[in-house]
């Protein structure tokens, strides 16, 4: 198959679309988890997905990406709430209370959905697909709801730039000029949530994460302001997202998800080799010269023999 | 006599798990856990491939077991070059969880692994892959596979008990009594890999990550004993693997699944009601004082 018959495909291009405009918010979302420590809440949050769509498919009887998209996000409203006040009434730090709810959930999630498969509910069949996504069997009124609750999350970022901005890098100066802190914590983590269960249908509860985190990370080795770093992950996230569904239509039997996310950790390792400044090569270069002009200055024949 | 063996491998599982996760939790580590039962798969998979498919539990531990530590390596590696922890935990076990779903559906005409049973595992299917040694039946193997591993942690963490408690309240004390904290840092997560493998394809990787961190967690609201909170924490999770059970029996739900849930309403029950950290506790002696 040659590149343009690619391109051609329609199904094809719906499925570039999606997968684009999922590396693109996700990127944007991740870069303020990033910032804010909370890069894991995407995986918990992913996990934390799964009862959710399972009781919202049970209630409602249809696999429709609307409800599963209202009942995920009303599993991750209470599993952050649950991580937030684990971490504030106990002495369990966030990395436990992270991991108690994470598997808490998922493992409540895994009953349900074993329950809904040996009761015959009838059209369940690819409920477990969410498991691990599959980006292939994205049809275009998909690609129509996830372009359209992705603009939405960028234009919401984009919003309150400002605000988030001064939430991850100071929250105690937010909360004393008067922002709603906890609202505006609570509004980000809705934001992961959906950006999440987005992208669980197209790469699977695992590998969302990584379209959260790598991103944002690799954006972060470029530069020092924020709104280039959104920008960067948003690009890189797109980036990637273009480049493993390239790579899985062109190599057949491969699957999109775990592709798109090798794609996104191949830019984060270019990254961290080839970023100016914070890179590796950068970083030597830098002792390199620091030792020289170290040797240049201190170690002339004068200073030794002043030591002398 | 099935029921026996899995609630059996299952109680084992929670013990072995639960050893290794107390240090986890206290060291605040509880996510690499989480993140070593993900990235263990493409050692998973290349053993299986280089062994010539024998399904040989032992090469296929001894895989996974060192792309556990390359993990923990790895992460170490990008968080001292300036990455967060987290973020370096996320983005190195889902690239090589990647990677080993990719490898999977390469070879997935000569791998006879199904994905969704690594993952959620399907404990209900041990007991039919029995262990024998010149036709006699000597157990489900999955029951040898983590008995050994349980009897590793024992010997390990008993032998160098005092060594993992001074490296986990205190590594800067420990370093300077000349204790190797490095090299107890890579045992423990040695031993994490191992107990995650050995649990691995039997049980799946979610009951593992649960019962590293949840009753570990549980018993550290109950105790301020080192010890005490090992013991308690082996004690719960083979209160669920029993438990578990019979609501997965009785719900017709998946076993793994159901224990963690009751691990979770455990922790839930220890959460408000502990005499000495539960919230409900907290207020009402707070109430008796004012």
């Amino acid at each position: 198959m040659n590149w343009l018959e690619i391109f051609q495909d329609p199904n094809t291009q719906w499925i570039l679309l999606g997968t684009m405009l999922l590396g693109l918010s996700s990127g944007v979302i991740g870069s303020f988890a990033y910032l804010r420590k909370q890069s894991l809440m995407g995986d918990a949050l992913a996990h934390a997905a799964l009862p959710g769509v399972c009781i919202a498919f049970m209630v409602t009887g249809t696999k429709s990406i609307f409800f599963f998209l209202i009942g995920a996000i009303i599993a991750g409203i209470i599993a952050t709430f649950m991580i937030g006040f684990i971490t504030r009434n106990s002495r369990i730090k966030q990395d436990s209370a992270l991991g108690i709810i994470l598997t808490v959930f998922f493992g409540f999630g895994i009953m349900l959905l074993t329950q809904i498969q040996h009761s015959d509910t009838g059209n369940q069949s690819g409920l477990d697909k969410f498991l691990f996504g599959q980006a292939a069997s994205m049809v275009q009124s998909d690609v129509y709801t996830m372009t359209i609750i992705s603009i939405i999350l960028v234009a919401l970022s984009i919003m309150f730039f400002k605000e988030f901005k001064l939430l991850s890098f100071d929250p105690g100066f937010a909360k004393g000029i008067g922002l709603p802190t906890l609202i505006l914590d609570q509004f980000i983590m809705l934001l992961i949530v959906t950006a999440v269960v987005v992208g669980i249908q197209a790469v699977g509860v695992v590998l969302m994460a990584a379209l959260l985190i790598t991103p944002a990370v690799a954006a972060r080795y470029w530069t020092e302001r924020l709104h280039i770093m959104v920008i960067l992950s948003g690009v890189f996230g797109a980036l990637s997202g273009f480049t493993g569904t390239i790579i899985s239509t062109m190599a057949n039997n491969l699957p999109t998800g775990p592709l798109v996310v090798l794609s996104a950790t191949v830019i984060f390792l270019f990254s961290v080799v080839f970023a100016p400044r914070r890179g590796v090569i950068a970083k030597s270069l830098l002792q390199f010269t620091a030792r020289k002009n170290y040797n240049k200055l201190y170690t002339t024949q004068k200073v030794k023999e002043k030591s002398l | 006599m099935n029921d026996l063996w899995i609630i059996l491998i299952g109680a084992l599982v929670a013990c072995s798990c639960s050893i290794v996760g107390c240090f986890l939790v206290l060291r605040k580590m509880s996510m690499i856990g989480d993140a070593i039962s993900h990235s263990v798969l493409p050692g998973i998979v290349l053993a299986f491939l280089f062994s010539g498919g024998s399904r040989d539990s032992l090469f296929m531990m001894l895989g996974a077991a060192a792309l556990g530590l390359i993990t923990v390596f790895l992460i170490q590696m990008f968080k001292n070059s300036g990455v967060q922890s987290d973020a370096s935990i996320g983005v190195v076990f889902t690239a090589l969880f990647a990677a080993g779903v990719v490898l999977v559906s390469l070879f997935t005409r000569q791998v006879d692994l199904d994905l969704d049973c690594v993952l959620y595992g399907e404990i209900a299917y041990a007991p039919w892959d029995t262990f024998e040694i010149g036709g006699k039946g000597l157990g489900p193997k999955a029951v040898w596979g983590v008995g050994s591993s349980l009897l590793l942690n024992m010997i390990v963490i008993g032998l160098f008990y005092k060594q993992f408690k001074l490296c986990s309240f205190d590594p800067a004390l420990a370093a300077a009594l000349g204790i190797p904290v490095a090299l107890f840092h890579y045992l423990l997560m040695g031993l994490v890999s191992v107990s995650t493998v050995a649990s691995f394809e039997s049980v799946g990787a979610i009951l593992v990550v649960g019962m590293i961190i949840v009753p570990a967690a549980t018993s550290y609201l109950l105790t301020e004993k080192l010890s005490t909170m090992i013991v308690i924490s082996m004690l719960i999770g083979i209160i669920c693997s029993v438990v578990g059970y019979y609501v997965a029996y009785l719900f017709d739900a998946s076993i793994a699944g159901s224990m963690i849930t009751v691990a979770g309403v455990i922790f839930i029950m220890v959460f408000l009601f502990s005499p000495t950290h539960g919230i409900i506790m907290k207020k009402w002696r707070r109430m008796k004082m004012a």
